[in-house]
Order: C-alpha cells, then structure tokens, then sequence
C-alpha cells in the first residue's frame, strides 16, 4: 500500500486531480473465481469485452488477448456471455 | 435642542402611510439630509391601522429603534383621533398633530375633547377626491407637513416628489399629485 | 492612488441596496429562491435580469436547499456566484452551505436575519446565522443598509481571494425595510475592483479534468478538513487586506473585524453586532457626557472568529459585556458571549464579562435599554457583581 497523503500535499477543496485514477485501485483481490482465457477457442465475437463491468477483457486490433487479473474481480459474466459452441471461457476456483 | 427630528405617521392599509414616509425620506435624502423611513413592520392589511417613521438629522443617524417620542405626528384619517395611540409619546406642549380633517383645529378639540398639542388640519381627502378622483390623502398630507415643518423648500420638494413618482406613473397622475400637495400647503389651517 | 468619485446618494431600503450591489456585480449565476424578509432582493433582482441590466443567468429554483445546490455547481464551474436569504431559508441551506466551503466555492450570499421557528416570526434576531457559524464562511454583520452594501463588494473580494464562501447579513425589517441615504458607488469603479475570479478549478476544464466530493472516509477525511481549517486561518489575513484596499480604492473608511466607539481609555464596554449598535453608541454619549469611561465595540465579523483583535481592545477593561440577539438555548446565553469569554480567559488581565440577550423575534432595542445594561456593568465595576451572569433585557418577567 502507498504511503498516505499529509494534508498539506492535498489539493485544496478535496478534488480529485488525476482523471481517471480509479485503475490505480487493484480490486483483483476481492476474486473468488477466476476467469480462464482460450485463444484457440477464441472467435472473437467480443460479448465479454461488452459485457465485462469492470473493463478487464483486454483487446488489441479487435483481437481478445487476455484478462485483466488486477482488476477483474471474477463475476463470471464474461463465462455466461461466450457462446456454448466457442466455450472461449471457463471459471476455476482461485487457488488457495 | 434635539439632533433628530422624528415624524410619525398614523394611517390605514392602502391609504399610503408608508409611502408617505418613504416620498418624504427620499426628497430629503436628496437635499443631503440623514434619514430613516420605515413603517411599522407586519403583514401589511388594506383597513388595519398602520404606522410608518421619519427620523430626519443633519449629521449621521446612530439609533434604529423604534420612535416612541415623535416630534410630529400625521394623522391620515380622522377617525383616529378617539385613540390614544395618536397621542402616545407627544409632548403636550411641543408636539405637533396634522390631521386629515374637514374641520378646523378648533372643532377638532372640541369633538374629541383634546388637550394641549399644536393642532393643524388639512382636508386632503377632499383635496384627493377633487383632483385624483380617489381618497390618497398621503400626497396631500407632505404639503401640510411641508408647511407646518418648514422641512424644505416646497419647490424642491415638488421637484422631488415629481421626479419620484414619475418612475411609476403617468404624467397626469404625477401632475395631479404634486397639484394635491400644493393646495394642501396652502389650505392647512391652524398655522 | 488617488480618484476623485463624484457622490451619488440614493434613498434605498436594505434589501433594495442589496439589489443594488448585485447588480454592480453582475454576477454570472444568481440562484434563488424568495423569503420574508430577504424576498425584495430577489425580487428587484429578477427585474433586473428581465429588464437586461445584469448579465446573469438566474436560477428561479423549488427551495433554498436547491438554491444553494444550483450556486454550488455553478461556482465549481468557476461562476461568480450570489444568492440571498433569511431564516428558515438559511436553515433550509444548512447541510449545502458546508459543501460550499469545504469545496472552496467563494459564493457570496446576502443574508437578512430573521428569528427562526418556533413559534413563527418574520422579525429581528439572529438566531438564523448563530445557527450555520460553524459552516466554514466568513459572516460579515452590517449596522446598516449603506455598511451592507458595501460590505457585498468586500464579501466577494475576500471570498474569491481566500476562496471561502460568505454571507453578509443585515437586521431583518430593522434595515431591510427601513429606507436610509446609500452612498452607491461608480460602476466602472465597482468592477476593476472586483476584477475576474480566478476559480481554484473548474469543472469545465475539460484538459484537466477533475473528480469533486469524492467519497472520503477513515484515511483522508480528516486531512481535508484540516486543510479548509488552514484556508480559514489565511483567510483571516486576506479580511483586513481586502479591507485596506477597498478603502484606499475607494476613499472610505471601513473597518473590518471591529468598529470601536470611545474605547481608548474605556474600562466599562459593550460588545454587540448589527443595528442595534448605533443605539449602543448613543448610550456611550450619554454616559460620557457624566464621566463615566465607558465604550462600544462593534464586532463586524463573527466568522473566522476574530479573537487576536478582541484581545487588543478588551485587555484594560474591568468590565465587558456581550449583547447577543440569539440565545444558545444550552443554559449558557448567546454565542457570541460564550466564545469571547472563552477567548479572554488565558489573558493575565481580563475583564468580568457578562451577557445580555436582547431583541428576539424583533423585540426593539431602545437607547434606555443600552444604558440599562451599562449601568448593570457600572455597578459591576464597582464591585457589585450580579447574581446572573446571563440576562434577558426587553423580555416581560
């Protein structure tokens, strides 16, 4: 964890300044399950990428490449969405 | 002698006790005076009985209570002349009383059985009803003030008051109040 | 700098002064919502935004609540912002108003004190602004309407220097409705001393873009605060600043934290705020005319406490009294008493101090009940001290 901000280096009025700074916030930890990728299996349809809630479906060139494990945080939608006939997708238990 | 001098007007809901006060603390204003004008603070009601206040000066006014001790007091309907509220705080020998009345100072007190005070009476309803054409005897009432006080010179004042209410009214409207308050200042009996 | 300013003077009531000031400012958003006895500042102001005398977008909001919502966003947006109030529309305001300081937004509001409910009263005290002092903004207590409209040019310098909000307020119907001479200041004058605000941020950068009133807890909520307590100290210096300038700017003679009355070589004194005194002033005269070394300290701003001051003017005086036209209703009198006690009791030298709550709901304050209460702290002086340190002067028994 990053070390805490004493209140003269905050800005003033509480605001926020870094746009988008929410990615720095790892919520990968708070899995249970995760999501298995299968490049092979892949037809990329990208119904995961549109349906992922937290944006951890990476795509390069239109082409799904993998996930996001910083962030996701194992919902399994991604799972539900893929067509049963690509079955791109597959959930494990995180290993203990 | 008394740094302010200080007015209080005794009217009705809609008969312009306020403006009075107002119209005559702005013409003052102008000719460099310190004053205050407010009326008596409420629900305002056409018909209830209301007060307003002048409290003029030459230098800077300290003091924003109440006035319980006016030099002068104007009364916009005679029918209030049976209340002691129109004598409240007046020095009987001093104090001044211009009432809105047909009648003279001196049947006055004899139908009211008044005491002491320095009577004037002017009959600016009928001076409002003949040139308005409506019973505002507030206009009016300035002129009496205006003789009876000396308070400044009509001419300004009537150039004031024009220049005033001409901001909301029609020239004829304008022009038959500042007619009122001149009749008035010449009419005001008990001088 | 030198200018020579031709006076205008204009009959006006209070609020209409107020008006008056809004419209040399010209602010960019107006959001608000009418209220005995501040509703004719609205009201005159709307006309002027109809009639096309002031540039500013209006904001005719459902309730004060909204008003201050709307000025708020306006203001993140880097707006110069006002709106006025009284009473339960200040109360109505209460949680909006700490949003505003705590985001920095210098919003300027122009206040008319008014008694809050229960029972209802739409009269004179100043229960409505004792009741937000802890909301992070600069109040600023006018005598009168002349003091008021000046004071909304000197409001809205601090705030958008210090970037803190303020309310300037003046005694409902007392000054609100009561017409005296306004010495109304150029136009052109009004806006280079006003110059542009320059906004801490704004929301409408859209090269920087930026998050405000994030969610805060445990870890940093703490530190923000203590940052908005260190912008109220700075502000504390930009007060006298502001009104040094103004002054020069404008060939007057404003003073800022306290008004003093005879207090060089006071040992008895009164402290009170608002219209009530100029009365008190009079009593000084009075009792100066017999001998007795008695003065008045007018406190012009409540928020941020000015407690260095105080102690500059109290620090010889055998006897000091609070007048308070709002009561803590925690058996401890009025506010004001309790924190200039407070902030006497580490000096070597102090004086007694006592408390006199005056003037609820409108109760009017005469010249006699002044030198009732100096002829209390007279006694006091003498040695005779009272039973009570807290009185209620003007309230039938």
């Amino acid at each position: 964890m990053s070390k805490l901000k004493g209140w003269k280096e905050l800005a003033p009025g509480a605001i926020i300044e870094e746009a988008g700074n929410a990615v720095e916030f790892k919520t990968g930890d708070w899995r249970t399950q995760r999501p298995i990728f299968y490049p092979d299996k892949c037809k990329h349809c990208l119904f995961c990428w549109l349906y992922c809630p937290d944006s951890s479906i990476l795509v390069e060139d239109g082409k799904v490449i993998g996930i996001d494990y910083d962030h996701c945080k194992g919902c399994g939608i991604c799972v539900k969405v893929c067509p049963p006939k690509f079955s791109a997708l597959e959930m494990v238990m995180e290993e203990i | 002698m008394k740094k302010v001098f200080e007015i209080r007007w005794h009217g009705r809901g809609g008969l312009g006790a306020k403006t009075a006060a107002l119209l005559l603390g702005e013409a003052l204003i102008q000719k460099g005076k310190y004053v205050q004008a407010f009326p008596e603070y409420g629900p305002e009601r056409r018909g209830a009985p209301v007060k307003s206040y002048n409290r003029i000066s030459d230098t800077p006014i300290n003091v924003h209570s109440g006035i319980t001790n006016p030099d002068i007091v104007v009364v916009l309907d005679p029918s209030f002349m049976s209340s002691p509220d129109i004598y409240q705080g007046l020095d009987r020998e001093k104090g001044k009383i211009i009432v809105n009345s047909e009648l003279t100072p001196e049947e006055l007190r004899e139908k009211f059985k008044i005491d002491g005070y320095n009577m004037y009476t002017v009959n600016a309803s009928g001076i409002s009803r003949e040139i308005l054409k409506r019973n505002l005897p507030n206009t009016p009432m300035l002129g009496a003030v205006m003789r009876v006080t000396g308070l400044m010179d009509l001419e300004d004042f009537i150039e004031a008051v024009g220049k005033r209410l001409s901001v909301k009214f029609k020239p004829e409207i304008v022009e038959g109040n500042l007619k009122a308050i001149r009749r008035a200042y010449e009419e005001v009996k008990g001088l | 700098m030198t200018t020579e300013i031709r006076k205008k003077v204009l009959a006006l009531t209070g609020n209409e002064a107020y008006a008056y000031a809004m419209k040399q400012i010209n602010p960019d958003v107006v959001a608000a919502y009418p209220i005995t006895p501040a509703t004719e500042i609205v009201q005159i102001f709307s006309k002027y935004v109809a009639d096309g005398e002031v540039d500013t977008e209006f904001v005719p909001v459902e309730s004060e609540h909204s008003a201050m919502s709307a000025c708020v966003g306006a203001s993140a947006a880097g707006a110069r912002v006002m709106t006025a109030t009284a009473s339960q529309g200040l109360a109505l305001m209460h949680e909006v108003l700490y949003v505003a300081s705590a985001l920095r937004l210098p919003i300027v509001l122009a206040e008319v004190n008014r008694a809050l409910s229960a029972p209802i009263n739409i009269h004179c005290d100043h229960s409505d602004t004792m009741g937000s002092r802890d909301a992070g903004w600069i109040q600023i207590y006018s005598e009168n309407a002349d003091e008021a409209y000046q004071s909304l040019f000197i409001a809205l310098k601090i705030a958008e220097r210090a970037n803190i909000p303020a309310m300037v307020t003046m005694d409902g119907f007392i000054v609100s409705h009561g017409m005296e001479p306004v010495e109304i200041l150029p136009d052109e004058k009004v806006r280079q001393f006003l110059g542009e605000r320059k906004p801490l941020y704004t929301i409408l950068d859209v090269e920087h873009p930026i998050t405000i009133g994030p969610l805060d807890l445990t870890d940093y909520f703490f530190e923000h605060k203590r940052g908005q307590i260190e912008a109220i100290k700075e502000a504390k210096k930009v007060i006298p600043e502001v009104h040094r300038e103004y002054n020069e700017f404008f060939g007057k003679n404003m003073p800022d934290f306290f008004e003093p009355y005879r207090m060089e070589d006071a040992e008895i004194a009164v402290i009170s705020l608002g219209s009530a005194s100029g009365t008190v002033r009079e009593a000084v005269d009075v009792l100066r005319e017999k001998g007795e070394k008695v003065g008045a300290l007018r406190m012009r701003i409540f928020r941020p406490f000015p407690y260095e001051k105080l102690r500059e003017y109290t620090g010889n005086l055998k006897v000091l009294s609070v007048m308070d036209r709002a009561d803590s209703l925690a058996t401890i009198g009025g506010p004001v008493f309790n924190e200039v006690r407070s902030w006497l009791y580490d000096l070597e030298r102090r004086p007694f101090v006592m408390n006199f709550v005056y003037g609820l709901g409108g109760r009017d304050f005469f010249v006699e009940d002044a030198l009732y209460i100096f002829e209390k702290l007279i006694k006091a002086a003498k040695g005779e001290r009272p039973s009570e340190l807290i009185e209620y002067v003007g309230v039938r028994e």
